[in-house]
């Protein structure tokens, strides 16, 4: 095992530990200000990889296809926020599992009407195909870096953006108390349509540059939801920092934890069964990670205290 | 309820429904359609699961959104012990398997109380959406772990070759499997009656309506919860290891999210924490399913539209249009 090899997966761990944040950004942001628990925000991913995907395939343009995606999972959540989700915030928390696990049926069911059953492709823009060297002589994909660096940038905007902009200020003044920012005149309905859609489109972001890395197919959503999920859960729901640092725990953990887990086995019980137990205890790892947390913080690392 | 009159509208309705639920495959016996009975079987064992997830869910309050976990190890402990009996290989440290399904019941039961213990203990120190998204977490977890795990057929699942086998009974005859199922519901049924009136459901549900309140009386909530989890678990299981018995299948697909979900949506249908709500609930369900489905390869969009009708502006459920509100809150 080199040096190059370890550095690679580490790269693909925080690849994926960004991915991650953008989903779990928005459904942090959705849950710490409406109160509102959102399973459609897998659907809003998968919308974005397949606006992403069409108009790609239309224009000939990544970067069109990119916008795209922004732009219709945005409206996506919009919409639903205006028809749907604005009725649930008075409700329980079942009646919000219920009425999104309703929307996961519908947008899928749609998904696949109006696209078919068959995967779409997207390729990785020009200006990023090739690959970078690496320390050590191993080589890493661009376009994961640059992935990479699309989160940072994310997670920077998103920190200027809740703690210096008047915007943000609002979003944080709704989040502690929505009767009292309302009475000082904001319009608290359009500010909660902004925010849904705001996390809506990080969530089409997340699926639109993912999908030129594995193939745009509907129920892609739902795997990437319940890992925001777990990511959230261990960062503290409402916590902006702890998505991030949930997120980057869980990419890198569950990476490396395929990669090294079965290596380890192997050197203690006969390569033959250190394989496929390592596998198995390898997509457990995260669950695991994530349980012995919650035993000592119940409710997460960077809890808000809402 | 206990001293409830006899006949409120309520018990109208759900002597009814158990009188519907087993005339269906009467008639279709006489009329010689066997599918029906496979129906209505499936109706039968998805209301058996749910009135388990409505021990914890309705009566306690704990939205559990990770059942299909017990839902799939209950039909993977049916799964494994057929697969072991039928090749004569043995479990572990020469203990058979076995076709018989009193002994695969117990099997399921116990495993299913058994996990449900350490994870209840986990995510009940947690509440609200926290345990709803901690119960999804474990349920993947252990989604995940078979998907992986190759011994038993992996993504691939498991077949059952031969029904398993209940004393005095031929199984493999529809109306005969049709039967034992839905003596299991009425006698989970009758359970879930007696948990409902007894003190320890009293506990439950004042948990449910006022943890703080019960502390105060002497009553640790966590305790009574943990219990009626690993309860409602163990209901659950038992459906699970009856629907491998009636696919003669199991696979990920039992315990995965969706099933989960369904599970909660059966109960919502027919009306939370109703002691018929999951009966009416999966008798709509698997209606929905048949009817829809005839009509549309897309069922599950127009599932989706009338689910979100019914959160939004129908709540209470069937038994609630049927036999009013709730007497109790």
């Amino acid at each position: 095992m080199s040096i190059a090899l370890l550095l690679e997966q580490l790269l693909n761990g925080l690849q994926l530990g960004v991915m991650l944040f953008l989903m779990a950004a928005g459904l942090t942001l959705i849950f710490g200000v409406m109160g509102l628990i959102n399973l459609a925000h897998g659907s809003l991913y998968m919308i974005g990889a397949f606006a992403c995907a069409a108009v790609a395939a239309a224009t000939g343009s990544f970067w069109i296809g990119l916008a795209a995606s922004l732009v219709a999972a945005a409206a996506a959540g919009a919409i639903i926020e205006v028809t749907v989700i604005r009725r649930l915030y008075d409700r329980d928390h079942l009646d919000q599992v219920l009425a999104t696990f309703a929307l996961i049926l519908i947008f899928s069911e749609g998904t696949r009407w109006l696209f078919g059953s068959f995967p779409l492709y997207l390729d990785i823009p020009p200006l990023l195909q090739g690959a970078v060297p690496l320390p050590g002589g191993g080589q890493y994909q661009l376009y994961r870096l640059a992935i990479i660096g699309v989160g940072v940038v994310v997670a920077l905007g998103l920190y200027v953006l809740i703690s210096r902009t008047r915007l943000g200020m609002r979003i944080r003044a709704g989040e502690s108390d929505r009767e009292m920012i309302a009475a000082l005149g904001v319009d608290i309905r359009t500010l909660y349509t902004v925010v849904f859609a705001l996390g809506a489109a990080l969530a089409g972001l997340a699926g639109a540059l993912v999908g030129a890395l594995q193939s745009v197919q509907v129920g892609m959503g739902e795997p990437a939801l319940i890992l925001a999920f777990v990511v959230i859960v261990i960062g503290g729901i409402g916590s902006i920092k702890g998505a991030l640092l949930g997120a980057i725990l869980v990419g890198v953990v569950d990476t490396m934890g395929r990669f090294l887990l079965p290596k380890a086995l192997a050197l203690m019980i006969p390569a033959a069964q250190a394989g496929p137990i390592g596998a198995a205890l390898a997509s457990m790892l995260i669950y695991i990670v994530m349980a012995l947390i919650l035993a000592f913080r119940p409710s997460g690392l960077f809890a808000t205290q809402s | 309820m206990t001293n409830a009159p006899i006949m409120t509208p309520e018990t109208i309705v759900n002597v009814s429904l158990a009188l519907l639920l087993l005339g269906l495959p009467l008639v279709a016996q006489t009329m010689g359609e066997p599918f029906y009975i496979t129906l209505a079987t499936r109706i039968a064992i998805l209301a058996l699961a749910a009135v388990g997830l409505n021990i914890a869910l309705g009566l306690g309050g704990l939205v559990s959104f990770g059942h299909a976990a017990f839902f799939g190890l209950g039909g993977y402990a049916a799964g494994i012990l057929a697969t072991h009996a039928f090749d004569g290989v043995p479990l572990f440290a020469g203990i058979p398997g076995t076709a018989s399904m009193p002994i695969i019941w117990l099997v399921a039961v116990l495993v299913c109380g058994m996990i449900a213990l350490p994870i209840g203990a986990i995510s009940l120190r947690t509440a609200g959406v926290y345990f709803i998204m901690i119960t999804l977490a474990f349920a993947q977890m252990i989604y995940y772990f078979a998907v992986s795990w190759p011994a038993y057929g992996g993504e691939d699942g498991l077949s059952i070759y031969v029904r398993n086998e209940f004393p005095g009974v031929n199984t493999a005859q529809p109306l005969s499997y049709f039967l034992i199922c839905y003596a299991v519901l009425m006698l989970a049924l009758g359970l879930f009656w007696l948990l409902r009136g007894s003190r320890f459901g009293a506990s439950l549900q004042a948990a449910r309506q006022n943890a703080t309140r019960l502390s105060a009386v002497g009553i640790a909530p966590f305790n009574i919860r943990l219990v009626a989890f690993a309860i409602s678990a163990m209901v659950t299981g038992l459906a699970g290891a009856l629907f491998a018995d009636l696919n003669k299948f199991v696979s990920p697909s039992m315990l995965s999210w969706h099933m989960s979900g369904e599970l909660i949506v059966l109960i919502i249908l027919g009306g939370k924490g109703r002691l018929f709500g999951p009966v009416a609930g999966a008798m709509l369900y698997v209606l929905f399913e048949f009817a829809l489905g005839g009509i549309t390869e897309r069922w599950q969009f127009f599932l989706g539209l009338i689910l979100l009708g019914v959160v939004l502006f129908a709540r209470g459920g069937l038994l609630g249009l049927l036999a009013g509100k709730a007497r109790h809150g």
